[in-house]
């Protein structure tokens, strides 16, 4: 390849990427959840799963978790340009808090008849789904989970019939008896 | 106690309180409400530009060169999109600025209304912070709000988005707090613990550099007398950020001039071979830095920013400090006082003898000519004859801006205007007249190039109109000289669109304007016609026509590193003895 021509360093070597969670408090003031979005598309960070609504409804404070992959330094440098938004109050990497307690929410709707409605309601069983809506072709689940098993959940579903997932993306929390 | 009054009001009595004395701005549609109460006011002076993006670097040449907020108002639509080239310039250069724009009525907002536009979705990118105001009890608060961040922690432009219904609402009017904004309380004080490893490093430092930045302008003139003292106490080298010139003195001998792509050698070789750096409120900048992986390979590295995301952003550091730069240098000095800290004397001698040398190649030097105006002489001669006056320099981007920061020496902070981290052409005509405006008995020049100049020159109008007497000094060499530079460095010297065509009688468009046209294209007569413009107590603009194919050295080429640099021709690859060199220059410079 010919050296690129070029006033500007050369990239930065590749380090390993991790998936981290982070947890943001924020002022919930209008805007503020597009500007932490635009933060993340305009430095090129990786959003893998955004959960937010207002926890603290006196205090318009809200939550948002972030689920996000990245080097050290990216990691780093995510949670100092988040600080340095002036509603964000603060922003705690939830992967390095310690095993975070992690839970998202899905509702998955599978369509079939015979053999496959039959695996559907033992897979759903079997993962402890619960059953929202039947009909005689259909059944809506919902499962509560860490990702990893609503991406198996749903894998398995696509076999016999599912035709429409909607997921609430990842809820988190830190274990033990401190609060953020 | 609160007083009534209507929003537009609101907005003059909020700017009255925090203390502005000029803002600058381009009426419209959606602020005449608040045009019309300025109105009924002396305080508050409204500086008519002749576009938005020219009020905004007004506004910044103001901040810079004062140190207060510079305040811009605009309408709605095009008044807000032509001020994002300024916003966005604030940004990346830290100035702190309050802009108002209009916006249309509340219930008109999202029906693509008549000169409406997106503004705090098309702003946030390129601002601090920024306010939609929806309801007229929240305009007190947004409006003292605002100047606080603009302010505090690392400075930048902040947006009020005002709907014009609001600014007709009634509501009652709340004076400012101290501590305006509910939770954002940037640190300014440094890790004292940190603040105590740095002084421990520097003290048994063997080859330590001081790296400064606009952030020490920015933190006032206390951080610069701090830095001073810090400096001369160690006794090591300094150099500084474009952003930072000023900061410390050019004339004194600890001064290694400034480093980067465009800085000295002594002060880059500094910067490759030390073995402590002492970054002060500078970023890394990749113009700085040249390349990563070979930057400053042998040294440990003290970073102080009052924003923690500059930290570790590109370069690791291993003592991070972060806050204010006048607290943490005020800790500084104390420390090393106290602990009656020494410098490695021995090892400190060896390192100037060392930096002694490479200044002996003397990287400035240039061949004069007796026939065509060299740009470095130009520069050094508008130097000499300004230096005893109370002078204040802002710049375009390019080759000029390169050889004003190499040959212009600054003294004091705050006397330096310079696009540095957006690299906008057209900032400088605009940002004297708001140096100008803020200083109105010193001399203000713009050192520009024929192509820069061409792109804000409308605002030669509103120097005129307020009798502003602005220097506008371009270096004209036909071309826009520093992407020429680069295609005869990169692309084989096909000059692709860089030849500046159909230039304007630069002294006949000073005199349409109703100010003074000089020109100059003789190296005798430079003198007397500096000193001419310089006694013309009217806007000038100077058409100095220089040679037409000098480039900007020393220089580090693409993908270098600190040690690899270019220098001039005429030392470098002609292999010149540099003591004739020096000799040769001597002569043909008195």
């Amino acid at each position: 390849m010919l050296q690129m021509k070029t006033h500007y360093p050369d990239a930065t070597r590749v380090e390993p990427s991790h998936r981290r969670t982070l947890a943001i408090i924020v002022d919930n003031e209008p805007g503020v959840l597009a500007r932490i979005a635009g933060l993340f598309s305009g430095r090129g960070y990786n959003i893998e799963s955004l959960t937010v609504t207002e926890t603290e409804h006196e205090a318009h404070i809200s939550r948002i978790t972030i689920v996000t992959t990245g080097t050290d330094s990216i990691i780093q440098q995510i949670k100092s340009q988040l600080e340095r938004l002036v509603p964000v109050h603060r922003v705690v990497d939830l992967t390095l808090t310690g095993e975070a307690v992690e839970r998202e929410l899905c509702l998955v709707k599978v369509v079939g008849k015979g053999d496959h409605r039959v695996e559907a309601m033992r897979l759903a069983s079997a993962f402890g789904a619960r059953t929202l809506d039947a009909t005689l072709t259909s059944f809506v689940y919902e499962l509560t989970g860490t990702t990893d098993e609503v991406e198996r959940f749903i894998k398995l579903m696509t076999a016999v019939g599912l035709v429409e997932v909607s997921r609430t993306g990842v809820a988190a929390m830190a274990r033990g008896a401190e609060g953020m | 106690m609160s007083e009534m009054m209507t929003g537009a009001e609101m907005v003059i009595r909020a700017l009255q309180d925090q203390g502005v004395d000029h803002i600058f701005g381009y009426p419209g549609g959606a602020v005449l409400p608040i045009y019309d109460a300025l109105f009924h006011q002396e305080k508050v002076r409204h500086v008519l530009v002749r576009h938005e993006q020219g009020a905004v670097h007004a506004a910044e040449g103001y901040a810079r060169s004062s140190g207060k907020p510079g305040v811009v108002l605009v309408t709605s639509g095009p008044g807000a999109t032509n001020a994002i080239t300024g916003l966005a310039d604030a940004m990346m250069d830290s100035i702190p600025l309050v802009c108002i724009t209009g916006q249309v009525p509340t219930h008109l907002i999202g029906t693509d209304a008549f000169q409406e536009c997106d503004t705090v979705g098309i702003t946030r990118h390129c601002t601090k912070h920024n306010y939609l105001v929806k309801s007229i009890e929240d305009l007190p608060r947004v409006m003292h709000e605002a100047f606080y961040v603009a302010q505090n922690g690392r400075p930048g432009p902040v947006v009020v988005d005002l709907p014009k219904d609001i600014q007709f609402k009634t509501g009652s009017y709340v004076r400012p707090l101290s501590n305006q904004h509910k939770t954002y309380r940037p640190t300014v004080k440094g890790d004292i613990e940190h603040i105590r490893a740095a002084i421990e490093l520097m003290a048994n430092a063997k080859r330590p550099v001081f790296y400064t930045g606009g952030g020490v302008v920015n933190s006032g003139p206390h951080a610069a007398t701090l830095l001073r003292e810090l400096v001369r106490l160690t006794g090591f080298p300094i150099t500084s950020t474009l952003m930072g010139l000023g900061a410390y003195p050019a004339s004194d001998k600890q001064w290694l001039g400034m480093l980067g792509m465009h800085g000295t050698y002594e002060a880059n070789l500094a910067m490759h071979e030390c073995d402590v750096m002492i970054n002060i409120g500078a970023r890394f900048d990749d113009r700085i830095t040249g390349r990563l992986d070979a930057f400053s390979p042998f040294s440990k590295r003290i970073h102080v920013d009052i924003d923690p995301s500059s930290i570790n952003k590109t370069v690791k550091v291993d003592i991070p400090i972060v806050g204010d730069c006048a607290h943490v240098l005020e800790d500084m000095v104390r420390l090393w006082r106290q602990g009656a800290h020494q410098a490695e004397k021995v090892a400190l001698k060896d390192w100037w003898g060392k930096i002694e040398g490479w200044r002996a190649r003397n990287c400035l030097g240039f061949r004069n000519s007796t026939e065509t105006i060299k740009p470095q002489y130009a520069i050094q001669r508008l130097y000499e004859l300004t230096k005893d006056r109370e002078t204040y320099i802002t710049t375009e981007v390019g080759q000029h801006q390169m050889w004003a920061a190499q040959y212009f020496r600054f003294e004091e902070p705050n006397r330096w205007m310079t696009s540095g981290g957006h690299g906008t052409m057209g900032y400088g005509l605009p940002a004297a007249v708001g140096a100008q405006l803020a200083h109105p008995n010193a001399l203000v020049i713009d050192i520009a190039g024929e192509a820069s100049i061409q792109m804000m020159l409308q605002e030669m109008s509103t120097a005129l109109q307020y009798n502003l007497p602005i220097k506008v000094f371009i270096l004209n060499n036909e071309y826009m000289g520093m992407v020429r530079q680069w295609q005869e460095l990169l692309h084989g010297g096909r000059y692709s669109q860089s030849y500046s065509e159909s230039l304007p009688d630069f002294v006949k468009l000073a005199e349409a304007y109703g100010g003074v046209g000089i020109r100059c294209d003789n190296p005798g007569d430079l003198d007397a016609k500096i000193l001419e413009m310089i006694n013309v107590n009217r806007p000038v603009i100077f058409d100095c026509l220089v040679d037409k194919t000098e480039n900007c050295f020393p220089m580090i080429p693409s993908g270098k590193a600190h040690n690899e640099m270019l220098l001039n021709d005429y030392l470098g690859e002609t292999g010149a003895d540099i003591g004739s060199v020096i000799d040769e220059k001597g002569k043909m410079l008195v």
